[in-house]
């Protein structure tokens, strides 16, 4: 291996980048864009869920309860019904996916036992909806049932003995506002730098076999090994500057916790960066048009990425056969690493078999990718 | 001193599937020779050029760059040969210098030396105070210029020239040609293919090539002198198409064929052009007048494949 060459044709790559306003795009452009999209535009959060009231008896209390909700910021009133079968109504034509439906004896029969009923009905053609709404319910329902319980405390001096406090108390951990951002947005950056990798280099060599320019290069002593770490280098460079980009962008604007050190995120990040490039450049050398190429980087990387890195659909709740192809999904293990990172600040030995498998990755891939190319027309 | 041939080809040979590219053919250039490789297109002069670089691998027989083999030490054959594409292959969107330094560096040109071979391939492209210009930008002749000195950065003594000319105006082909022998003047071998009959002239040895075969090799005035077996004779007519037609039949023609405005005609020994004058005006043929010539090179290449084509049917 000879550095004047590697040097010679990492040069040139950077110049042929700067100049092109595709790459460049594609550099620059793309991860913010992405960035804002699938960090904004994917959230399984369920906010200001339509809610129709149907308060029977329309008290001072009732009022308080229906109030709790709209405070909440998860629900917000559509409809103030008066009847049972306003309430199938109104789901019927989707003015609520959820009802509250407060009995007639709601105050009364609180005052004199110190606990009572209320009953919410909701729409469960969305389970996944359904499921996250009825446990905000159940939420904004114990608060407001403690209100209650310390008033009934303050006023008879002892706590009723099946207290309306009783709530029930699930604590979560390391997510603890159980905001879907702080789990996505990891999984966010490591399918923007998997993207913008594959796409990057997957042009490289196809750029040379479409202008011609390969033959040649072919026909100098440079050899496959050179031209690979001398076209990969400014793109892993690049690729690390956009990583940096995106992972300023989870901490700082999207506020993810970060708890781990930014030593073992560098290192780490590095690793997928190398495993990702040379994807895309392994592409580059088998298939001899840019447009083929970028486009086969785009499905190999994109859909199964999506699918199986775990990034929005959980992988322990897949079938086995699936999950057993996951494991093929590079990207999973920089989600995973991600988000070990991120929020249980875990160390690099904590996440060995992660790192491990991204090492197996890179080390797999570069072998092929230097023996692909080969130094012949035919 | 290095007296073996600076190319050496034996019985190579280049399938494409059923195809045949290059077919045994077997040749030997001397150092310092500018040998010109002359054929139709696909008679399978890129095929040999290629093979000779290492581009593409021999289906059968050898050959030998420099002194060094190559189907064995392809990388070696590499550092010593310059090669000029047919397709131009420098990159567009770098500027003339960043060209030139980029090919410097991958083949290592000692540094001391870059900024004066590079300065030599600029004036030698004629591209003073273009340095800085996009090459995407430049014409014909100047790309053409500026990828041999790319392709001679590093000295190699065999360089390897795929159509240089084509597609390139007159004036500057005529200036190509003359850098060329410039460097043959230095001891570097030349091989350079082209279509053009008349830059064979240029060469000091010309290797015809039709259908992947070597049908003859020699230098301009050894093909010249070429056996025709008969006396060539150039016909002036008003009516080509015609008069070829009738003079294909006539008795004591061996070949006819269009050149220009006029027709070639190659007459068995015995035959006057008068006869063949006399023979068309019988025939109701207004022609002449016919006079012997000696024949050019295009002449004897295509008496050379029709002769060929018919041993072969």
């Amino acid at each position: 291996m000879n550095l004047r060459r590697i040097l010679a044709i990492a040069y040139k790559e950077t110049l042929q980048v700067w100049r092109d306003p595709r790459s460049l795009a594609i550099a620059l452009l793309m991860p913010l864009m992405q960035m804002v999209l699938l960090g904004y535009g994917i959230s399984l959060d369920i906010k200001h869920v339509p809610l129709c009231i149907y308060d029977q008896e329309n008290s001072q209390t009732s009022r308080e309860m229906v109030q709790d909700f709209t405070a909440s910021g998860w629900f917000r009133t559509t409809a103030i019904l008066n009847s049972d079968h306003g309430v199938r109504a109104a789901m019927d034509d989707g003015t609520c996916i959820g009802a509250l439906v407060i009995p007639v004896s709601f105050s009364r029969v609180l005052a004199q036992t110190g606990q009572a009923e209320v009953q919410a009905i909701f729409d469960g053609t969305d389970a996944n909806t359904t499921n996250i709404a009825s446990g905000y319910a159940q939420g904004v329902i114990a608060q407001t049932a403690a209100t209650f319980a310390s008033r009934w405390d303050a006023q008879h001096g002892v706590r009723p003995p099946t207290a309306g406090s009783i709530g029930l108390q699930s604590r979560v951990w390391f997510n603890e506002t159980l905001d879907s951002r702080n789990f996505i947005i990891p999984g966010v950056v490591a399918i923007i730098l998997a993207l913008v990798g594959a796409q990057l280099t997957s042009l490289t060599v196809a750029r040379e076999w479409e202008r011609g320019t390969m033959e040649q290069l072919i026909s100098t002593p440079v050899t496959s090994t050179e031209l690979m770490i001398g076209k990969l280098s400014p793109y892993f460079v690049i690729g690390l500057l956009d990583a940096a980009f995106c992972l300023l962008a989870a901490a700082f604007w999207f506020e993810v916790p970060f708890r781990g050190s930014v030593f073992t995120l560098i290192l780490t990040t590095a690793l997928f960066g190398v495993v990702v490039m040379g994807i895309g450049y392994l592409l580059s050398v088998r298939i001899h048009n840019q447009l083929g190429a970028s486009q086969i980087a785009l499905m190999v990387t994109m859909l199964p990425i999506a699918m199986l890195s775990g990034y929005t659909f959980p992988l322990d709740q897949m079938p086995a056969s699936i999950r057993a192809i996951s494991l093929l999904v590079y990207a999973r293990y920089y989600v995973t690493i991600l988000r070990d990172e991120f929020l249980k600040g875990s160390s690099l030995t904590e996440m060995a078999s992660s790192v491990a498998a991204l090492l197996l990755y890179a080390v797999a891939v570069l072998w092929l990718a230097a023996r692909a190319f080969r130094k012949r027309l035919d | 001193m290095n007296a073996a041939p600076a190319v050496i080809a034996q019985g190579l040979t280049k399938k494409f599937g059923a195809f045949t590219a290059v077919d045994h053919l077997d040749l030997s250039i001397a150092k310092g020779e500018v040998a010109g490789f002359i054929g139709p297109n696909g008679a399978g002069k890129s095929t040999t050029i290629r093979l000779l670089c290492g581009l593409l691998r021999p289906t059968s027989g050898s050959a030998s760059v420099a002194g060094y083999d190559i189907v064995r030490q392809p990388d070696i054959v590499r550092l010593h040969i310059g090669y000029m594409s047919q397709k131009f292959s420098l990159y567009g969107d770098l500027t003339v210098h960043e060209n030139l330094r980029f090919f410097a560096g991958i083949y290592q040109v000692p540094r001391k030396q870059i900024p004066e071979r590079i300065a030599f391939a600029v004036s030698m492209a004629g591209l003073e105070g273009r340095e800085g210009a996009l090459v995407r930008t430049l014409a014909g002749g100047w790309k053409q210029r500026l990828a041999l000195g790319c392709a001679i950065l590093h000295r190699p003594p065999v360089l390897f020239l795929d159509e240089p000319t084509s597609g390139v105006e007159p004036e500057a082909r005529r200036r190509f040609w003359d850098l060329i022998h410039t460097l043959a003047a230095d001891g570097v071998t030349v091989l350079v293919s082209t279509h053009y009959m008349d830059e064979a002239e240029y060469c000091n040895r010309i290797a015809l090539i039709d259908a992947g075969k070597l049908i003859a090799i020699g230098s301009p005035g050894e093909l010249r002198r070429h056996d025709l077996g008969g006396q060539l004779f150039e016909l002036e007519c008003p009516t080509l198409g015609a008069t070829l037609a009738a003079t294909r039949q006539a008795p004591g023609v061996i070949e006819a064929a269009i050149f220009a405005d006029k027709l070639h005609v190659l007459l068995r020994a015995g035959t006057s052009g008068e006869a063949l004058l006399a023979y068309l005006a019988a025939q109701g043929m207004e022609a002449g007048p016919i006079r012997a010539i000696v024949p050019s090179l295009e002449d004897v290449f295509v008496q050379l494949v029709s002769r060929r084509q018919e041993a072969s049917p």
